[in-house]
Formats: C-alpha cells, structure tokens, sequence
C-alpha cells in the first residue's frame, strides 16, 4: 500500500507543534468558548426556561450540557474548513510544486491534509470534553465505565467523519483560489448559515420553515445528534424540549454525514485533477 | 557520454493566443551539462515545466531517460531531480527535515534516507546548519540545500531553473562549482539562465532560445566561431568606405553596423589582420581613430543571433509574443 499521505500528515503535524501561539491558540480557544460563551448563555437560559414545567419523568440536562455538545461541533466545523488553508499556501509560496512534481500521486495530498485535519479535531474535541465536565457539563452522567467509552468512540466517530468532509471541501477551495483572502470570504459566507442554521446552540423546533429545511440537511445538525445520543442519552429534556433518538435515527445521520464527506472527497478530486502549478 | 538521456521533438505549449514554447527540437546527451540561454520571457521556463510534468504537453514529444513525459510521468518523475526558479523552502522546516520530506515523497526507505541526507548536507557544506531552520539560512546556502534536495533521490537527470539568480558574485562562483562537481559524480544537468557568463563557464553546449524557439545549438566553443574566430571594432573618418574596403578583404567573414562604428567578424587570427585593415584603411585616405580586438562572447554570439542585446532585456512584452503568436 502507498504510504504517501503519511508523509503529507508527517509535515502538517510538524509544524502545528512547532507553531507554539498555532498550537497553544488552537486548544485555548474553544476552551474559551465554553468559559465565556458556554457560562454566560447558561445562566440566561436556566433562568429563561425556569418556568417551564419539566416533562415528568424525563431526565432534564442543563443548557451547558447542551451546549457543550453545540460546541465540540463548532470547533470542528471551523478547524476543518480552515484545515486546507496550508495548501493555498504551499501553492502561493511555489512549495506545492515539489509535491506537484514528486511521484506522490495528488489524492494522498488531500488524505494527509485531511488525516491531520482530523487529529487537529479529535484534540479538540477530547479537551473541550474534559473542560466541559471540569466547568460542569452532565457528559456521560450515570454511564459505566465500558459506556463511556463506547460513547467517546462514538463522538469521536461522528467528529472524524464529519470533519473529513469539510476538510475535503477546505481543499479543494484551497487549491482552486489565488488568495488567502478569497478563501476567508468564502469560509466565512460558509461557516454562518451553517452554523446558525443548525441545532448547535438552540433547539431547532421554532424555526421558521426554511430553516428548518436547511437544518435537515446541514451536516453540522447530524453531528450535535451524534454528539448529543453518545454524550448526554437517547432520552432527555434540555431547554423545555424533548429529545429522544433511535440508534436508526443516529445510523441515518452518520450516513449522511459519510455521504456528505465522500461527495466532497470527490469534489476535492476533481480540483486536485485540474489544478496547475507552476 | 552514452546516447541521449533527454529527446525533445516539436515541442509547443501555448497559453491562451501566447505561444510560450513555439515548435522546439533538441537532445541532451547523457552525463553532459546542457543549457537554455535566453532572456526573460523566452519560454525557458515552460519549457523546463513542462519536462518536469508540472504542465501536460499540448503537442509534441519529450523523453526523459527513456520515459515518455506524456504517456509514463511517474517514471520521468523518478528520474528526475528539480531545483525551482525562485526559493521552495518551507521557512519553518530544519535543513534535515526538507530533505527528509522530499526523501519519504519519493518513498526512499529509511536507512537509505537517513545515509543520504549525511551525504549531500556535507558535500553542500551544510552539516552545521542540519537542526536550524531554513530561514535563518543565507540565499546562497538555501541554494546548496535546494540543490542537495534535487540529488536526493540520485536522480539521472537534474533541471536547474535560473541556479544563481540573485546571488552575489563569490557565492555564484562556488555554485558552479557545486554543479561541475555534481556532474562529475555523473548527473546529466539541464539548465535555464539568462546569463552569458553562466551559459558560457558551465555548459558543455547550448541552445539560444528566444520568442520560444531554439536560434541555435552547439558548444560555447562552436556558437562563438559561427561570428569568426575574433571580432574588430573600429571607428574611423569614413564608415562608408571603411565598409566597402572591409568587405574586399577575405579574411572578414561578416560587417555589423554599429552607432559609431563597425564590427568586423573575422575568419582568422584578428592579431594578424588587424594591422593588415589599419594599412589598408589607411591607403585609401581612412584614418582609424578606435579600435578594439576582442574574441567573441557569448553576448556577441547573442546579439548575432536575437539581434538585440540580452543584458537590456527587461520583461518581454506580452504585446511581441501575441503578434508573433497572430502571425503564425
């Protein structure tokens, strides 16, 4: 088997550990989120929905339980969509032509990149984890010890696939664009629907119909699903709302979210196939 | 020398309406140090990426060490070592690390890696600089490591694009000497430059490429005789008559009108001749008030051929290359 991608994740991880403020930045910052973000929106929406009757009989979670889920999956969709950008650079500073010109054929480019992407993603998804159940987040409550960690299998899982998929996207905008800043617009234009239009942060249930559409198919919703079913049950109330899911529901979302990666695999393809570098 | 390693045959490559690369033909001879002399804007450079796979060939044919470059480009990718125009260092990687890197893309195993990255840092004389990182290096030890990076993988062949460019006049000087003693070793070396002196010291032949074509091929020794074997310029009282009384000598090959002056492109000794003109000159009435004996360089052989000086070569304007491109 060709190893070539390897080589390809060899020089992405070397140098997100060289890059101490890159490496520091990137683990302190959705950290931060669940500090301020996380504590601040909490206390709003325990005392918002402190007049709800809870359901009877459902376990109730926490709005930064809730959260926290919202933002293992945020952090992913940033860190993914930004994990090409290396490319664009390694173009426009004329490095990508000794990869270009080597024997290493063009996917294992967007496998290296993509593999690293992902191991950038797991860190953070394990920190903000911990973090979260250090800050108070109800993760894993009343699990065994073999649950738990079949439910980290599972987030992270849902975590590498879906960050595959916006990784492969990440590339291929990369190796299309001319300027960094091309790729900036575009990620923002990207990251707002999809991360606002998605269950992350807020339930989805009093979105106006179009919205609710674009959540049914954003990948991001079927990743908070994911996250939430192995973190928090199959069976609970947070906010007011009640949350069940059947192993098929959670199966259909990890389908979707591999379909979602294979396409943009493909679509990474394509553009690799018919980049130019000189 | 054993057959040729590199066969080029109709070669084009066009961007839009530009012709780059305009229908060129050559060969390079294994083992031999073979040079693209042009200026900027030639289409050396397209040229050399497309040999290097970077661009597809749009018609024409190209092998490289009995590899098509069309049909079979990871073979030619394997034979092949390249050092790029301007610098391809990662800032941030160690000298060991780039070479690292290029060794493990090219799969080369482990041990064998290991062995070779010792060898070339010390035949560059980088040893010191194995664990520091690439930007605090001088542009002329990145040079030596770009070049340690294209013999990695023992290459048959190494393409070097521009070697010196930018380099200061000592650093240049052990440049060639870094690739004379890489061709020693026995790697067939193509260069590009637009430097006379550089095409001239280095190569063991050259091709003069200009608008995207080859003017003319041969060893420095053989480009310069095409002018004569030296060159006299004068100036006199009367170039018209000078001229004239020039052109019935059999020893002058060939007159070039200067601003002032002319030049004289001779078939034989210009020590002997020159006397032989400054007595003929004089007995029709000329009084020579210049002259200059020099053999011919390489600028010479150039402005022969291109019929413009290559040093007042700035960019080449796209507008030429189109017209040139319409006319075909």
């Amino acid at each position: 088997m060709n190893t070539g991608f390897l080589t390809v994740y060899w020089r992405d991880m070397l140098r997100f550990f060289r890059f101490k403020t890159l490496l520091i930045s990137s683990l302190v910052q959705p950290a931060l989120w669940m500090a301020f973000f996380g504590i601040a929106m909490s206390a709003n929406f325990n005392r918002l929905t402190s007049e709800i009757p809870p359901i009877p009989g459902v376990p109730s979670v926490d709005y930064l339980t809730y959260m926290a889920a919202g933002v293992i999956a945020m952090t992913t969709l940033f860190t993914s969509l930004f994990g090409g950008i290396v490319l664009l650079f390694d173009k426009n500073w004329g490095l990508m032509r000794e990869i270009f010109a080597s024997p290493l054929p063009r996917n294992h480019i967007i496998f290296g990149i993509a593999l690293s992407g992902m191991t950038k993603a797991f860190v953070q998804a394990v920190i903000i984890m911990v973090f979260g159940i250090f800050l108070g987040a109800a993760f894993f409550a009343g699990f065994t010890a073999a649950e738990t960690i079949v439910s980290i299998v599972g987030i992270l899982l849902f975590v590498g696939v879906f960050s595959l998929g916006f990784l492969f996207l990440s590339a291929a905008i990369s190796i299309s664009l001319e300027s960094p800043e091309g790729l900036q617009g575009i990620i923002t234009l990207l990251t707002m629907p999809i991360f606002f239009a998605s269950n992350a942060l807020y339930p989805i249930d009093a979105f106006p119909p179009v919205l609710q559409a674009i959540s049914v198919v954003n990948p991001l919703s079927h990743l908070v699903n994911g996250i939430r079913y192995f973190a928090i049950g199959d069976n609970f109330q947070a906010i007011g709302i009640y949350y069940t899911a059947t192993p098929l529901d959670i199966m259909l979302s990890f389908l979707l979210l591999i379909t979602f990666a294979l396409l943009m695999f493909a679509f990474a393809w394509w553009r690799f196939q018919k980049a130019t570098v000189t | 020398m054993t057959g040729t390693i590199i066969e080029v045959e109709g070669l084009y490559h066009r961007f839009g309406d530009v012709a780059a690369v305009d229908g060129i033909s050559f060969s390079v001879n294994e083992g031999e140090i073979f040079s693209f002399l042009g200026p900027n804007g030639a289409g050396k450079s397209t040229a050399i990426n497309v040999l290097i796979t970077l661009l597809r060939i749009q018609q024409g044919r190209a092998t490289i060490a009995g590899h098509d470059v069309q049909r079979d480009p990871q073979q030619v990718r394997n034979s092949i070592g390249i050092v790029f125009q301007d610098v391809t260092l990662d800032r941030d990687m160690t000298c060991r690390e780039i070479l690292e890197f290029h060794g493990r893309l090219y799969r080369m195993p482990s041990a064998e890696r290991k062995k070779r990255i010792d060898e070339l840092l010390s035949l560059v004389q980088l040893d010191a600089k194995r664990d520091v990182r690439t930007k605090q290096l001088s542009g002329g030890m990145k040079r030596r490591l770009e070049i340690a990076r294209g013999l990695m993988t023992r290459p048959k062949v190494l393409f070097l694009d521009e070697p010196t460019i930018g380099l200061d006049p000592q650093t240049r000087m052990r440049m060639w000497d870094y690739i004379k003693a890489v061709n020693d070793e026995g790697t067939t070396i193509f260069l590009t430059t637009h430097y006379m002196d550089e095409a001239d010291h280095l190569s063991d032949r050259i091709s003069i490429i200009d608008h995207g074509r080859i003017i003319a091929t041969g060893t420095p020794y053989e480009l310069k005789n095409t002018l004569g074997e030296d060159l006299i310029y004068l100036e006199t009282t009367d170039l018209q008559r000078t001229r004239t009384i020039l052109s019935g000598m059999s020893e002058v090959k060939e007159l070039r009108e200067k601003s002032r002056g002319i030049v004289a492109m001779l078939a034989g000794d210009g020590t002997k001749i020159l006397p032989q003109i400054i007595e003929n000159l004089a007995g029709g009435g000329i009084r020579v008030s210049v002259v200059n004996l020099k053999k011919p360089s390489m600028d010479d052989v150039f402005l022969h051929f291109t019929g413009r000086e290559l040093r007042d070569e700035g960019a080449e304007k796209p507008a030429t290359a189109v017209t040139r491109a319409g006319r075909r």
